[in-house]
């Protein structure tokens, strides 16, 4: 392979790193608006009136919106349209879009904002998990719903009472994870056109720009061939531009009354509304172990604080049960969720998405269960570990898998044991491991359509157009996707012309989340590539009279294997197949195989693949202060193949950074139910300095259905950071941090208690007496846990 | 979006007389900025609404640094933060400080004047204005609570000022300059403990330099914070002590910055160590004595009970690094 597993730049990275990349609010258009949307200052209330007038008269104000001009309710998930795109009737959380103005300038649209007064009849608010359980009037949605409850989920496999009863050690730990935000750079923007013949234009920094068309054209009763939706350069997402926002919905509506473009970017403080982040999860598990560390049963319950609406939460719920299963042999399995409503911004997907709060919890729990039972923590690891080509208890279908090889390579090159064993007092290690999906195995609303389609167009003079609503969100997909197709056709990276996430122009790719797009889009690129090459080397085969299975796509060229001489350039081949056989467009697509279980909620946590990740991390903490100072982290990941090795240590380096800013710095607190600080300097998010060297050990397994064998790297390698910082804490101090994030003044907290003779814990005690429905009871796969799979559909 | 800066008057002055005149005048409700990196989100944040800004860095006589014949050290008011940190004719320990504060662009713009005037911080104002609105504007704000301590009558933002601990331990004074005249007064007495009325500087009095008297102390400045770089201190300590030739203490200063409205002297923990050699143990009394007085709210990051706690590790961190100090 030359493209395919060489290390190189971005193929959009000198403009990003020149300034020259235009996004969404660097953009501008004749005539065009500033739009700025009135939010809620109450937490919960009843919208007693709304008067616009003194708006509206204002000079220079082109129109004001309400949330009765755009009633149509929505949501990104079919079974939570529960969001409107400027409240109605009733106000869930500060911050919520109330009103929304298009104005000549920034500081007429500020002024008619204040000029907006609401009166509002304030209503009980609730702000935490027990308060949405306890309370029974004033809920959130309305009547019917029971509590504040948003749904719940209560699922058993195999039989876990009696591998409770059959384990030599039970140990029962409740832990905590804060909720927290994704913080990317840039700023929520969207800017929207509307043509007089009644089209609409909207570019966004969005990850799903397929979700937002289907919005809109719901939302605005518009036929989605008349909505042109266009991600632009997006900096930043992870998980936070997932789900449709008010601000696109209302400027494409302002565009429509105006006639006139209208912007709106959003302020630091708005995106903190804005919000769709890391859900707070509190959380309970008992796990049985028979004398040499194997699980032989675990029961986990998790209670998740919602915020205000349901976003993806339907499925974040489920997440915080799924793939616990993925990583651990666990012979029989129990889990009981439950997602309640609060009056706080609405908590959504953020990189890992309902996985890093139970694998926090697990790997932690395994750290205090291999203590107990004299083991060391990797040893009880590597015992525990599920295998290539297996089935889980849960149904998760397992390919390939370099868990066990991840573990040994991670504690290997960090000198762990060595570590673990002899460290000062104030010095330790930890280590966790991790696992994710390569894209979710079901599109998020029912269909049976591909989840990823690409296109290639291949000009006269040679060159490559690929086509495909990929969005890159920083992870580098748009590099993948050429990378992909240069590989295929014997071109560089650099010799393909992208064409990217815009409804108009490009196939369906369903976006850029559950880390779907190098294995979806990328095996639908591999198939599109070959289509082409198909063509090419038969009108090549017929003009040099070779046979097809002799030719070779390198260098530039179209040759014969055997005689590299006899050949053609690439451009000739182009023109010899475009003569033969008319415009040279082909196309490719990918559908996840049918994998999902027979059972309510077997859809979450399906995929055609999982990555395995392993993380060390070696701390410094001072016993005075508290401030723990991460020294180093190593961090193995199993990406089956790298398409671009540069680009996965960046997603690896960028994932241990975000996981350490949730481990140690970021956390959403709120007084009530108001955000204690929205905004970077209270949101502490670690700095360069904060920022420890880190070690990629790059693992290839190569998976039997990714395209050339690779998976994903986008998410995962956050997943252990965090457990591994907790466990490095107990090894340095003796204490366990069981709620994130370990702060300075939890550490001394917990120090001074061991100093007085108590346990040195910080977390919960218990969790709320919540009565879970009927378990569901799921029979494991067939020949489970000895069962091993076939390998399913993909891509050829 | 970039939040705006609402519409307001700008006026460079470029003499000190001008400046003086400018901001003397009630009705401009001038406000005077320098460097702005504390003003201009404040403004931002709709925190405060002046008619005028009066700028002051055109005046050329506000800036430098000169050392005296006497060997005091006369920093102008205009000096930025990164010039004091690499300044080797400054006392080491304010450019230790002066290092501290928030990142490299914010120092290469901010001021000593500015950090030294720099107003009290808490988080129930210094927030942007939906939020200040949900939760109701608050006694600085324009409000009738102190959110901190609402059964309180007055204002508990905290003196966030890195430079003040350390121009109190070393017995600098400042020059004040108006259009009614001049004085010079310590540093210690330039702060009041009141969030609002924090300076008994008058608004139409402008700092104009810092003068350091030379010293023969051992000095030491520790910071508490989060990050490596940005963030205001949780606490700060600096303190500067004399040792006689058998290393008994013949006079301490110890200042505890960002715990109260004021930078808090710790003058219990001073005479107690007066005559004292600095023995571990009389170190861990002497910071106990230190933190004992001083009472830490609920208004910055991390809780009050943390804060107090750190307040003895700093001081004896402190003053172990002043006592290892050569004078």
């Amino acid at each position: 392979m030359h493209a395919v597993g060489t290390a190189g730049p971005r193929i959009d990275g000198m403009e990003q790193t020149t300034g020259r990349t235009k996004y969404t609010d660097d953009m501008t258009l004749p005539g065009m608006l500033t739009g700025r949307l009135a939010r809620s200052t109450e937490a919960h209330a009843r919208i007693v009136s709304i008067d616009t007038s003194a708006a509206e008269a204002l000079d220079g104000v082109e129109a004001v919106l309400v949330g009765t001009d755009l009633p149509i309710t929505y949501g990104i998930l079919p079974v939570s349209q529960d969001e409107t795109a400027l409240a109605v009737g009733k106000v869930r959380h500060v911050g919520e879009p109330v009103a929304a103005v298009a104005a000549v300038d920034a500081a007429t649209a500020e002024r008619a904002v204040d000029l907006i007064k609401v009166v509002y009849e304030p209503l009980d608010t609730i702000a935490s998990i027990d308060e949405a359980l306890e309370t029974d009037h004033d809920l959130i949605h309305g009547e019917g719903v029971g509590q504040n409850v948003h749904r719940t989920a209560a699922l058993e496999f195999g039989d876990v009472d009696e591998g409770l009863a059959s384990a030599d050690h039970v140990r029962e730990d409740v832990f905590y994870f804060a909720g927290n935000t994704h913080a990317a750079l840039e700023l929520h923007a969207a800017l929207a056109t509307a043509e007089p013949g009644g089209r609409v234009t909207l570019w966004s920094s969005t990850q799903v720009p397929h979700y937002v068309h289907r919005t809109l054209a719901k939302v605005l009763e518009m036929p989605a061939g008349q909505i042109r939706v266009i991600a632009a350069p997006v900096g930043g997402g992870f998980g936070g531009k997932t789900d449709p926002f008010s601000h696109e919905i209302v400027a494409a509506k302002l565009a429509m009354v105006t006639g006139r473009p209208v912007k709106f970017t959003l302020t630091r403080e708005e995106v903190f509304y804005a919000h769709r982040g890391r859900h707070p999860v509190l959380m309970w598990v008992k796990t049985g172990f028979d004398t040499e560390g194997r699980i032989t049963a675990c029961h986990f319950k998790t209670f998740l604080e919602g915020g205000a609406f349901g976003s993806y939460g339907a499925a974040s719920l489920y997440y915080t049960g799924a793939l616990q299963t993925s990583t651990y042999q666990i012979p029989n399995y129990r889990f009981e969720g439950v997602r309640v409503f609060t009056n706080k911004p609405p908590c959504g997907p953020k990189r890992g998405h309902g996985t890093p709060q139970p694998r926090f919890a697990l790997e932690c729990q395994l750290d205090k269960a291999a203590e107990d039972l004299g083991l060391d923590p990797v040893a009880i690891r590597l015992i525990n570990a599920v295998e290539p080509n297996s089935m889980t208890v849960n149904h998760l279908r397992i390919t390939s898998c370099a868990l066990t090889e991840c573990i040994e390579r991670a504690a290997e090159v960090s000198d762990f044991k060595e570590k673990f064993e002899s460290l000062p007092t104030g010095k330790g290690v930890g280590i966790a491991v991790g696992a994710y999906m390569c894209g979710a195995g079901l599109p998020i609303y029912f269909n049976d359509m591909p989840q990823s389609e690409v296109q290639i167009k291949v000009d006269r003079g040679g060159g490559v157009t690929v086509f495909s609503m990929a969005t890159d969100i920083g992870q580098g997909s748009t590099t993948m996707l050429a990378t992909v197709v240069a590989e295929v056709l014997g071109l560089e990276p650099s010799d393909i012309a992208m064409v990217t996430a815009d409804t108009d122009l490009t196939p369906v790719d369903l976006g850029s989340y559950s880390s779907r797009v190098t294995f979806m889009g990328g095996n639908a690129a591999l198939q599109a590539g070959i289509a082409v090459k198909d063509r090419v080397f038969g009108a090549v085969a017929d003009k040099l009279g070779a046979p097809v299975e002799s030719l070779v796509a390198q260098n530039g060229r179209i040759e014969d294997a055997e005689e590299p001489d006899t050949g053609v350039t690439w451009a000739e081949a182009v023109a010899l197949a475009i003569a033969s056989g008319g415009p040279l467009i082909e196309s490719g697509s990918y559908k996840a195989p049918k994998l999902a279980g027979l059972y309510k909620g077997a859809g979450v946590g399906i995929s055609p693949a999982y990555s395995y990740s392993v993380a060390v991390v070696e701390v410094d903490c001072n016993p005075d202060t508290g401030i723990v100072n991460v020294e180093k982290v190593w961090l193995a990941h199993d990406i089956g193949q790298s398409i671009n090795p540069l680009l996965v240590e960046g997603q690896i380096e960028g994932g241990v950074y975000m996981g350490l800013g949730e481990a140690l710095f970021e956390a959403d607190d709120f007084r009530g139910a108001l955000h204690r600080g929205p905004s970077l300097l209270d949101y502490k998010m670690p700095t360069s300095l904060d920022m420890p060297p880190v070690e990629s050990i790059i693992v290839d397994s190569h998976d039997p259905e990714g395209p050339f064998g690779a998976k994903e790297v986008g998410q995962g390698p956050l997943l252990p950071v965090i457990p591994a910082v907790a466990n490095a804490i107990w090894n340095a101090l003796g204490i366990r941090m069981d709620q994130t994030p370990f702060t300075p003044d939890k550490i001394v907290a917990a120090l001074r208690d061991v100093a007085r003779g108590k346990p040195g814990r910080i977390g919960p005690k218990e969790v709320p007496a919540f009565e879970f429905p009927p378990l569901i009871m799921v029979e494991p796969p067939e020949g489970f846990p000895t069962g091993r799979t076939h390998t399913g559909a993909g891509v050829s | 979006m970039t939040i705006q800066v609402p519409p307001v008057g700008f006026v460079s002055a470029g003499t000190l007389e001008e400046a003086a005149r400018l901001v003397s005048d009630p009705a401009e409700r001038a406000v005077l900025i320098a460097g702005g990196t504390d003003l201009v989100p404040k403004l931002k944040r709709r925190q405060t609404a002046p008619i005028t800004l009066v700028s002051l860095a055109d005046i050329e006589a506000m800036h430098g640094i000169a050392i005296t014949d006497d060997g005091s050290c006369v920093i102008g008011a205009l000096t930025t933060l990164a010039e004091i940190a690499d300044s080797s004719d400054v006392p080491p320990v304010l450019a230790t400080a002066a290092s501290t504060v928030a990142s490299p662009q914010i120092r290469n713009s901010a001021t000593i004047g500015g950090n030294l005037c720099v107003d009290t911080r808490c988080n129930y104002i210094d927030m942007p204005l939906t939020w200040r609105q949900a939760r109701g504007h608050c006694l600085k704000d324009g409000g009738d609570t102190c959110w901190v301590a609402p059964a309180s009558n007055r204002c508990w933002a905290i003196s966030s000022t890195d430079l003040a601990p350390v121009a109190i331990a070393l017995n600098a004074t400042v020059r004040l300059v108006s259009s009614r005249g001049e004085r010079v007064v310590p540093a210690e007495v330039l702060y009041r403990s009141d969030g609002i009325d924090y300076l008994t500087k008058t608004p139409d009095e402008i700092l104009v330099d810092i003068t350091i008297p030379a010293h023969t102390t051992r000095n030491s400045f520790q910071k508490l914070r989060r990050r490596g770089s940005i963030d205001f201190a949780l606490l700060s300590v600096a303190c500067a002590v004399d040792l006689d030739t058998e290393g008994t203490c013949t006079s301490a200063r110890i200042v505890v910055g960002g715990i109260a409205s004021a930078p808090v002297s710790a003058t219990d923990a001073e005479t107690f160590l007066a005559g004292k050699q600095l023995t571990p143990e009389v170190i861990e009394e002497a910071s106990e004595i230190a933190s004992k007085p001083v009472r830490a709210q609920d208004n910055t990051d991390t809780g009050q009970r943390y804060r107090k706690w750190m307040i003895s590790v700093h001081v004896a961190k402190a003053l172990n690094e002043a006592a290892a100090e050569r004078a």
